[in-house]
């Protein structure tokens, strides 16, 4: 269809270009005329009016400006005109043409064919709270047939009802708000339910009150479960990088009996990694900006691998059987790592940007959004696991690696390169640590300091798991991860942690092995 | 008891200890400018610390990182006193401390009372950090937890504390801690006399700590700990019940390093939770380390060393201070696992040596 500007009319094309008149009143006229013509396509005309974006030709038709493309376009069929007859002149909407424009939109798009714009529509529309909101509603409810939809009118439509003057409404409307127990009801209920100052309630009937009062508490019982749901997704996360951390640790205190207290520093090394790589694809690659984070996974593995086996090669190597110095080598170490890449990046955290792909997340409730960037960590960890389990069960590597732990004096006899074997395991753990750092870059802050808030949770993972178990630090972290989190809304996070020390004092009195105790012997 | 003193050192270096005790004690009295009167006094708090230390670690090999804690705990105490000594006389105005006040409270939580005597603090400072250790030192050691792992524990723990004193509800000032005092039994505390008489009270301290553990390691309890450290299961073998030893030594250097920390908190002025800060702890072992684990004088020439050296260092160049510290950690356990006392002893045959050398020619005349 080949629109000039003098193909225009009918009814709805002599409303819509009235929506251009340069008086108030006859504005307000002419919306009227649309919400009695009830015509979804009418749609745009409006929106735009309410947007600011209508413009009036000097042929006195109603045009659409369009602010991203600076195009003008035709009011109803929203295509581009060429040669529009400028000046355009822009039409002044006050608050009162919005306040009058508005529900004849959302009336309009709940009429509309696209369920998106009804959905939108029937949101916007149940804010508004007027009685023609609840007639519209109603109408529209009765209409509808996609279920979503549906879902949202009645949800809309109990949000207008809770507020009726006729009892038999609101008790419809707290029937459905308790089915669908959505915090968007929770003030409007606690409205209703509270004592005035002279013990009556705000909602006088009986019957209503009730009812209210038990909606009230399906709304309650949802948001704890929300909440749970949440502490649970942030305690999986938790766990998932406690267990970076903590594999690499129960492998290398498992196998060389020294405990490396610059292990979270390969985290905070590993991140630091990742904040590189994404510099450097800013810098060099922008085109794969997207992917700089699949590049970073490699490069921090083999970077703080590589500091590692210097560590194991040039300090930890020398110390083998004196595991209380190697643990203050190590703390040496770590503060050298740290004021090192205080001085190369600065003392404040750096950011590291989620890419595209990993923002956002997924509802799976209303009020509890999954972040791609949390399921992303999880799955990542279960992946290292199983490699790592594969390394140690199915490897040449691994086989030597557990007969090391077992007696090394034994392995060393039947021809087991024992300081190779214990380089490259260091230089494993720490890489393991170093894909925490990757994983966590994506989580949170990036800072020198960063690994140093781990470490201490992560030793508690090994005690707790047992030294040198892959089986028990999983489940000890996996444990302590989402104890740590489900404890802290209700003790808050310092309680959170003394609670998990005690209970980890009181369970080595029973096992002090550990939850996975290895099986042979224990040296003393 | 003539014998006694004799087992606990040569007649020679009895003479040089107190020889070495009055200078110290002295130093004020001799020169030493009136400004640096508190931050020596701060080192001879340290040197106690550092026995305390000592005795866990060199004596009975239990390296600690919880020592911070109970030194902090000590300050505490001491803290609690001297607020309470200010009643009155805050910006407030209250008899509450001014913290308590900013947080709205209306009366003093339950755990502050009794500390307006001044006796009352000074035996929690001891009494707290005491009973403490003796809980955790007796869960931990009945469960034979030892070795890396006992110390990750007391690590743990001290974060814990940390944690929790940190927390403004804990009641002890969150991050801001105890400070503003104002005087000590009614002495004003920025008197110069006040400040050398903590000096010299602090000097006793720390002669005093000293002959406590000298005492505890030359007798037949600090053998059966040398014994404990070295080869545990062979002691308890031999009858000894290792968990009672160490707890006893673990108690008692834990109330040591809570007495460092109540002369501490009135010479400096303040106390807060970065007091407990896990490197706090970890520093003190290197301290033990620096000096020579084992013999106590050279525990407490270590803690001079590295915090003289931090006090220097961070003024002249501030961002080379960790690198010394991490540095010193390595080269310590690498190269000086004795430390310096060791490597003196070491060192002893070639300056033997040299001045053999020296003599000869003296000889041949």
């Amino acid at each position: 269809m080949v629109l000039s500007p003098a193909a225009h009319a009918g009814p709805l094309d002599d409303a819509v270009d009235g929506l251009a008149a340069s008086s108030e009143d006859a504005i307000i006229v002419n919306v009227g005329r649309l919400a009695a013509l009830d015509d979804p396509r009418a749609i745009p005309a409006l929106s735009a009016l309410c947007d600011d974006r209508l413009r009036a030709g000097t042929d006195g038709h109603a045009y659409i400006f369009d602010n991203k493309t600076r195009d003008v376009k035709h009011p109803i069929t929203g295509a581009v005109i060429g040669s529009p007859p400028r000046p355009l002149k822009e039409v002044e909407t006050s608050n009162d043409i919005r306040r009058v424009a508005l529900p004849v939109l959302a009336q309009l798009q709940l009429a509309s064919p696209n369920a998106a714009v009804r959905l939108a529509a029937a949101e916007e529309l149940s804010k508004t709270g007027s009685a023609e909101a609840a007639t519209l509603l109603h109408r529209a409810l009765s209409r509808e047939q996609n279920v979503g939809v549906r879902d949202v009118l009645s949800e809309a439509v109990a949000r207008v009802d809770l507020a009726s003057s006729s009892r038999d409404a609101r008790l419809a409307a707290l029937a459905i708000v308790e089915k669908t127990a959505s915090d968007a009801f929770l003030s409007e209920l606690q409205r209703m339910t509270a004592k005035g100052p002279n013990g009556t309630a705000v909602e006088t009937d009986p019957q209503v009150y009730a009812a209210a009062m038990s909606a009230l508490s399906a709304v309650k019982s949802r948001q704890r479960l929300i909440a749970f749901g949440g502490s649970l997704i942030h305690g999986l996360s938790l766990a998932s990088v406690l267990l970076f951390v903590a594999l690499g640790l129960a492998i290398t205190f498992g196998l060389l009996g020294v405990i490396n207290m610059a292990h979270g520093e390969m985290l905070m090394l590993g991140a630091y990694s990742t904040y590189t790589v994404q510099t450097l694809f800013h810098n060099y690659l922008p085109g794969a900006q997207q992917f700089y984070l699949l590049a970073a996974i490699p490069v921090a593995f083999l970077a703080t691998g590589g500091v590692g086996v210097v560590m194991e090669r040039s300090v930890i190597r020398h110390l083998y059987g004196r595991p209380l110095e190697t643990l203050l080598a190590t703390w040496g170490i770590s503060l050298l790592l740290i004021q090192t890449i205080r001085l190369i990046f600065g003392a404040q955290n750096v950011s590291v940007a989620n890419p595209d792909w990993l923002a956002g997340g997924t509802q799976i409730a209303q009020g509890l959004v999954l972040p791609w960037s949390r399921i992303a960590v999880v799955g990542f960890v279960i992946l290292v696991a199983a490699g790592v389990w594969f390394i140690l069960q199915r490897t040449r590597l691994g086989l030597q690696v557990r007969a090391v732990t077992q007696n090394r004096g034994m392995a060393a006899t039947l021809g087991v390169p024992t300081r190779r074997v214990d380089a490259l395991v260091f230089g494993l753990g720490s890489g393991i640590a170093g894909l925490g750092g990757v994983a966590l870059s994506q989580l949170g802050n990036v800072g020198p300091e960063m690994g140093q808030s781990y470490i201490i949770d992560a030793f508690m993972v090994v005690v707790l798991g047992g030294v040198g178990r892959l089986a028990g630090a999983v489940a000890a972290a996996l444990g302590l991860g989402v104890i740590n989190k489900l404890i802290e809304p209700a003790a808050g996070a310092v309680l959170g942690k003394i609670v998990v020390l005690v209970f980890i004092i009181l369970f080595i009195q029973r096992r002090p092995q550990g939850l996975f105790a290895q099986r042979g012997r224990v040296e003393a | 008891m003539l014998t006694r003193l004799r087992e606990m050192h040569s007649p020679l270096a009895w003479g040089l200890i107190a020889g070495a005790a009055l200078l110290i004690a002295a130093l004020p009295a001799i020169g030493l400018p009136e400004y640096l009167v508190p931050q020596f006094g701060k080192f001879l708090c340290f040197g106690i610390a550092a026995l305390a230390m000592d005795l866990v670690w060199g004596y009975a090999g239990i390296l600690s990182l919880g020592h911070g804690l109970f030194f902090a705990l000590g300050g505490y105490s001491m803290g609690m006193y001297l607020m309470r000594s200010i009643a009155g006389e805050g910006v407030y105005r209250s008899a509450l401390p001014d913290f308590m006040v900013f947080l709205d409270w209306k009366t003093l939580p339950w755990y502050w009372s009794g500390f307006q005597s001044f006796g009352f603090a000074a035996v929690m400072s001891l009494v707290v950090p005491g009973v403490l250790a003796f809980v955790f030192g007796w869960f931990a050691f009945r469960s034979r937890i030892r070795g890396v792992y006992f110390s990750i524990v007391t690590q743990a723990l001290t974060y814990a504390a940390t944690l929790l004193f940190f927390q403004n509800a804990t009641g002890f000032g969150g991050n801001n801690g105890l400070t503003d005092f104002k005087r000590i039994l009614g002495a004003p505390l920025h008197d110069p006399t006040t400040r050398r008489t903590l000096y010299l009270v602090s000097a006793i301290a720390l002669l005093g700590t000293y002959f406590v553990c000298r005492f505890v390691v030359t007798s037949r309890l600090g053998r059966v700990l040398t014994a404990v450290r070295d080869a545990e299961l062979k002691t308890r073998f031999c009858g000894y019940e290792s968990t009672h030893y160490k707890v006893f030594v673990w108690t008692l250097s834990a109330m040591l390093c809570g007495l460092a920390g109540a002369l501490y908190v009135p010479q400096v002025g303040i106390i807060n939770p970065s007091e407990m800060q896990p490197s706090n702890s970890i520093e003190m072992a290197i301290w033990v380390a620096v000096g020579g684990r084992g013999t106590l004088l050279g525990a407490v020439l270590g803690a001079w060393l590295v915090v003289g050296g931090k006090s220097w260092l961070t003024a002249a160049i501030p961002s080379a201070w960790l690198y010394a510290l991490g540095a010193l950690f390595v080269i310590v356990t690498l190269f000086l696992p004795r430390g310096l006392v060791g490597l003196g002893a070491k060192l002893r045959p070639a300056v033997d040596m040299v001045i053999a050398r020296l003599r000869r020619p003296a000889k041949a005349t």
